[in-house]
């Protein structure tokens, strides 16, 4: 049902590297585990709301006041590669 | 005395009475750890002289917090400030957070001893604790047998005397499952009811954090210090009714529905026979027992398996190498980095969600897979609803097997979702469930699950303690047993 295009498809959509190897076994899991959940496409739901949230909860405002907050040195604490006070990155667009 | 039996509230009356110090009782805990930590594998993170400081000082200091002195577990997806945590991932190998969950800091602020950080399936994905970057936690009751997951580190720290109590969280069952492989309690609460700022985020509409105890008393003293409404978290509520503690009482006028889908076909057994026991016990103390129906069971799963991953694959977007975690080296633009970074941190359940959450909202399949399950959960919702119309509380086994041995089911990611099939309902309406230990099967615990409308925690609590006196469950696993 899953064959290796679709994995390789869905891999890069979600910015998985997979080794060909994994190829074959990610296939055959996913369309096992999609086998079952297909059973939810046997029930007519025509005219069922969707629930995103349990709760009934609507535009949770709160007053715009100033609190304290981390700091910048903190909010970079655990970066992997730091400079200035940012954070640094490989090139984003190519040359 | 063995110190390992004690109850939390047990424990806190002797600490209040001077007839213990939380020296002497930390020291109990950080030495069974030592003693047993090597089989049982149930903390990624300890620190045994800050947790004797810290005792030492509520000792220096009595009028403390309300729980001031009790040595405490946390499981490893809740933040803690200057603390490593991993989520059990190589993704965040050495993150040490800059702030500190709420559900901890107001642990902290009553007083507790922390004893550690507990192991877990990656990102709480699992349910065995096998999914761990690093390690298998083992069940203390057999070392051969998982102790559930994710919160299996919690679970197996508690029932083996390495800790009074823990904190685990619950996205489709993840307190629950392994608080019954392992004999000990555990509480998921009503969505909203507990603040998740600092929980590192799964699921979002599905994860909730609660307690992981020795008994129904301890999880109601733990759940008054967590539950309410936290700036920091806008879809935390306030509880409508303070988090009372359970007195003793039989069962006599509470209507009790044995839920029909989750009590025959599919539970093994042994575990079937240890719960229709304690249905039967539970009718001799009063319970008014009767068949409920939740007509759209068989869908649970299917819809957890679809929503749960979707939401996974966007929550762990985050993780790309740029401000925490993992960043792979050698990459030549930052689309590589990325993609070198994920398949380097990231272990394969999670892989497999993330791929499985990206399909189901990828074009094209969006309203067969997420719409259709969003409209299942409301069916869902809709089930408990007419089951409540019946009844006080709705009652099923907590899982369809005992624990099962480590690596049985590591190939087969389905077989291992099957075994959520008892619990994922009530994450999946949002609702608070219990499960407590009903008895053993060939030497293994099954846990008995109560189901109770939202924010019933009083309700659910109280019956649950009723229930635990009813059984009688007394057993401790081997390694706290052979110090008696």
């Amino acid at each position: 049902m899953v064959d290796h295009e679709d994995v390789r498809y869905v891999a890069r959509l979600a910015r998985l590297r997979l080794e060909p190897h994994e190829l074959d076994r990610y296939a055959e899991q996913l369309s096992s585990i999609l086998k079952h959940i297909n059973k939810i496409s046997e029930l007519d739901l025509e005219g069922t709301e969707p629930m995103s949230h349990v709760l009934d909860l609507t535009n949770v405002l709160r007053e715009d006041e100033v609190h304290d907050s981390l700091d910048s040195e903190e909010a970079l604490a655990n970066g992997p590669d730091v400079e200035d006070g940012a954070f640094r990155v490989p090139p984003i667009i190519g040359e | 005395m063995n110190l390992l039996r004690l109850t939390a509230t047990e424990a806190l009356r002797r600490l209040a009475d001077r007839e213990l110090s939380s020296a002497e009782l930390t020291g109990a805990y950080l030495e069974q750890m030592e003693r047993c930590e090597g089989d049982i594998s149930a903390y990624l993170h300890t620190d045994a002289e800050a947790s004797r400081k810290a005792a030492a000082a509520v000792d220096a200091s009595p009028g403390g917090g309300t729980l001031a002195g009790l040595p405490t577990a946390i499981k490893d997806v809740l933040c803690t400030r200057g603390i490593p945590t991993t989520c059990g991932s190589r993704m965040l190998e050495g993150f040490i957070p800059v702030y500190t969950a709420t559900c901890v800091s107001r642990m902290e602020d009553a007083g507790i001893v922390s004893l550690g950080k507990t192991n877990m399936d990656e990102f709480a994905m699992g349910s065995s604790t096998e999914n761990s970057a690093y390690g298998t936690t083992r069940n203390p009751w057999d070392t051969q047998r998982v102790p559930g997951g994710s919160s299996g580190g919690s679970a197996a720290a508690v029932a083996a005397g390495e800790a009074l109590w823990a904190l685990g969280t619950d996205t489709g069952g993840s307190i629950r499952q392994p608080a019954s492989f392992c004999g000990v309690v555990g509480l998921k609460p009503t969505y909203g009811a507990v603040s998740r700022y600092g929980l590192v985020a799964f699921a979002s509409s599905f994860d909730q954090v609660g307690p992981v105890t020795r008994s129904v008393r301890d999880a109601a003293l733990m759940l008054r210090h967590l539950v309410g409404k936290d700036p920091l978290d806008s879809t935390s509520v306030e509880h409508p009714e303070a988090i009372a503690d359970p007195v003793d009482r039989d069962l006599s006028g509470l209507r009790l529905g044995v839920v029909s889908e989750l009590a025959g076909e599919g539970i093994e057994a042994g575990v079937n026979e240890v719960f229709r026991e304690a249905l039967a016990r539970l009718q001799a103390a009063g319970a008014e027992l009767g068949e409920a129906s939740l007509p759209h069971v068989e869908y649970c799963i299917p819809a957890y398996y679809i929503l749960a991953p979707a939401e996974a694959s966007a929550n762990l977007a985050r993780f790309d190498g740029v401000r925490y975690g993992h960043r792979a080296s050698g990459a030549g633009d930052v689309t590589e980095m990325y993609e070198l970074t994920r398949s380097e941190g990231f272990g394969d359940e999670v892989k497999r969600r993330i791929m499985l959450g990206t399909y189901a909202l990828s074009s094209g399949y969006y309203d067969a897979y997420y719409g259709q399950a969003q409209k299942v959960r409301s069916l869902v919702v809709g089930d408990f609803r007419a089951a409540f119309a019946d009844y006080d509380l709705l009652l099923s086994p907590t899982t369809p097997t005992t624990a099962f041995r480590i690596g049985e089911k590591v190939d087969d990611p389905l077989s291992m979702y099957m075994s959520d099939v008892c619990t994922t309902p009530a994450n999946l309406a949002g609702l608070p469930a219990i499960s407590i230990p009903a008895g053993l099967s060939q030497g293994l615990p099954v846990g008995l699950q109560l189901f109770g409308p939202a924010f019933s925690e009083n309700l659910l609590l109280q019956a649950a303690h009723s229930a635990e006196s009813v059984l009688g469950f007394q057993a401790a696993s081997p390694l706290v047993e052979e110090l008696d």
